[in-house]
């Protein structure tokens, strides 16, 4: 692949990539006199699974945090679909059209499955307050109409049988798969996955891996997740941003990153002499 | 095997995610109904009236609206006593000022400005959470009794610092003051405690209540799709404020008909109706009244006992009863930390399958 052009590019499997969906520009971020995250730019791009890989404590995580709004960087420029998004709180973040998973599941454990896709739509749901006290009208239609989406992702991510079960009872994986489903179900223009594989054995890994390649085939949704799995990572993801130290290394496909001399060093460790 | 939801099935997502969907559930709610406004209308008397009926109605209201904010919203609440008597005090303004209006619609205004108040209150939330919300709850408790106290507004410059209900009609029928019939107080209670349960299942049901219990179980993931915390916790505290505050009208205008805010509406009625979600079971509606049920009708029960039964000393059983109370409670507490309706959900469980043991 050369440099892709503003239009986009198509990959090595002929999935054709659009133009750019979120840049992120010179992103500094520090929490006192520590720097998380130092200069950083990349862009993700329509129809893309985009990786961050790095090292423990490279600052994945706290990109992950910038886009999704927890954070607000000190210097840089975050723009979505063409703006400049200006500082925003997390749920006007969601409301744009940005859903992400947890690297430690964050779902509803009080809640149904059911229940807690369903509030992945909440963004998406207008009734008022008043018309869902009398449960009249609006309210019940757009509960049924939802609920009718919701059955979609249901199916799609192959949880029929625990669609009533209290997410608190379901074990690891499952809930992982859940958490999937419900910023699915927000029908999201960018997806945030933070390490949607850790702590599973390899065929959970392979389950996961099928989804995310499916949700982005089937719903064309744009995909950045984080992953240690470098299997995995080179596999699924059409490019890859390294960093380390909260610096950008290396950023590419899979195979250029992998034969990035900087890549190399901070994975396997450098000789000092 | 008296239980059963093998055979019924649903087709449709309106059937599925109805309140009552196993039919056998759904013919006791009907039965239940039929009872409350069939029969008991009919045959109630003054003592069970005011000794138990009544109070439980008005109760339940209050738990439910405590069980919205604290059970659904995750939002631990000491204030209840004193969002009771902002309702009970706005009531008895209104009827004071606007003698000509009916004494229902009273009633629901009295809610609204709880409601108002509720919010007013709730804004700490924002920032605050758990033991801390708590204790802010509590300086509302404090300050919302010292201010119907100290301002003889409230109380009209009555000589004696009380307030008490004048005699108001509804079509002719008496529902408060000294002429009020116990079938009028308890119909009255019971409309607004069907109407109220009613709307709180609604609400909790739908796009709201998942919006509340995200912020219960994790406020950070609620965030991240979309729930917009200020709003969501302030709704909280509004329809809570206007449950309390209609039961804390009903309670001073239909029940006690003369009241005092620190002897009616003091902190031990905010500890009371938070017992009373804790040992209902927190999150649930029907929790709401079987705690409601449970804490009004166990002194009640005792006494009778104690007194019309075994014929100890009043004084002696009065004493006896609270010791018991609070035994009771720890132990139930220790049994069943969830509460009566997890006690239900498991009686339920056992009973699809009885008497077969698999």
């Amino acid at each position: 692949m050369n440099a892709p052009s503003p239009d986009g590019y198509t990959t090595a499997d002929g999935r054709s990539i659009g133009p750019v969906l979120m840049e992120m520009k010179n992103i500094t971020l520090r929490f006192g006199g520590v720097k998380a995250i130092t200069d950083i730019s990349f862009d993700i791009r329509e129809g893309e699974i985009r990786a961050i890989i790095g090292p423990n404590g490279a600052g994945k995580s706290s990109m992950l945090n910038v886009i999704s709004g927890f954070y607000v960087p000190q210097e840089g420029e975050v723009w979505f679909r063409g703006a400049r998004r200006p500082a925003m709180k997390p749920f006007q973040v969601a409301r744009q059209g940005i859903a992400r998973t947890f690297q430690n599941i964050a779902l509803f454990e009080g809640m149904s499955v059911l229940d807690n896709i369903m509030t992945g739509r909440l963004t998406l749901m207008k009734s008022g307050l008043m018309a869902q006290a009398l449960w009249w009208g609006r309210a019940e239609a757009e509960e049924t109409a939802h609920r009718a989406e919701v059955e979609r992702i249901i199916d799609f991510l192959e949880i029929q049988h625990i669609r009533k079960t209290p997410v608190g009872r379901l074990p690891y994986g499952l809930k992982k798969r859940v958490e999937l489903a419900r910023a699915l179900a927000a029908e999201p223009k960018l997806l945030l996955l933070d390490e949607p594989m850790a702590g599973m054995n390899v065929e959970e890994k392979e389950d996961m891996s099928r989804f995310i390649l499916d949700v982005n085939d089937e719903f064309g949704t744009t995909i950045a997740l984080i992953e240690h799995d470098m299997g995995v990572v080179m596999d699924l993801s059409d490019r890859v941003v390294v960093m380390d130290y909260g610096k950008k290394i290396g950023d590419g496909t899979p195979d250029e990153v992998r034969s990035n001399q900087a890549v190399i060093d901070a994975y396997l460790g450098v000789a000092h002499d | 095997m008296f239980y059963r939801e093998a055979g019924d099935f649903k087709s449709s997502y309106p059937g599925d995610s109805q309140t009552f969907p196993i039919r056998f559930d759904r013919m006791r709610y009907y039965a239940v109904l039929a009872v409350a406004f069939g029969i008991i209308p009919f045959v109630i008397n003054d003592y069970w009236a005011s000794a138990v009926i009544v109070p439980f109605l008005i109760y339940a209201i209050a738990a439910l609206g405590l069980n919205i904010l604290t059970g659904y919203c995750g939002q631990v609440s000491l204030g209840t006593g004193g969002f009771m008597a902002v309702g009970a005090y706005a009531c008895y303004k209104l009827m004071t000022a606007f003698p000509e209006v009916s004494i229902l619609i009273h009633i629901l205004i009295a809610g609204g400005i709880t409601a108002a108040v509720g919010v007013l209150f709730g804004l700490p939330s924002l920032r605050i959470k758990g033991f801390y919300l708590a204790v802010a709850t509590l300086a509302a408790q404090f300050f919302l009794v010292w201010l119907f106290n100290k301002v003889p507004w409230f109380y009209n410059y009555s000589a004696s610092g009380q307030i008490s209900a004048p005699e108001r009609t509804f079509l002719g029928v008496a529902l408060t003051g000294a002429n009020a019939s116990a079938p009028a107080k308890y119909l009255t209670c019971a409309i607004f405690l069907f109407a109220l349960a009613w709307l709180a299942r609604n609400l909790t049901r739908g796009t709201i209540g998942r919006k509340w219990m995200a912020i219960r179980d994790m406020d950070i993931a609620a965030e991240i799709i979309g729930v917009n915390p200020l709003t969501t916790k302030l709704s909280a505290f509004a329809v809570s404020s206007f449950f309390i505050g209609i039961s804390g009208a009903l309670f001073f205008a239909v029940y006690l008909g003369a009241a005092e805010v620190g002897e009616s509406f003091g902190i031990n009625k905010s500890f009371l109706v938070l017992f009373m979600i804790i040992i209902g079971g927190l999150g649930s509606i029907f929790g709401s009244l079987a705690g409601a049920a449970f804490l009004v009708l166990l002194p009640v029960f005792l006494k009778n006992v104690l007194v019309g039964m075994l014929g100890w000393p009043t004084d002696l059983a009065a004493h006896l009863e609270l010791m018991i109370v609070g035994a009771l409670i720890v132990i139930f507490l220790i049994a069943e930390p969830h509460g009566l309706n997890q006690l239900w959900r498991v009686t339920k469980e056992k009973l699809r399958l009885w008497p077969f043991p698999h």
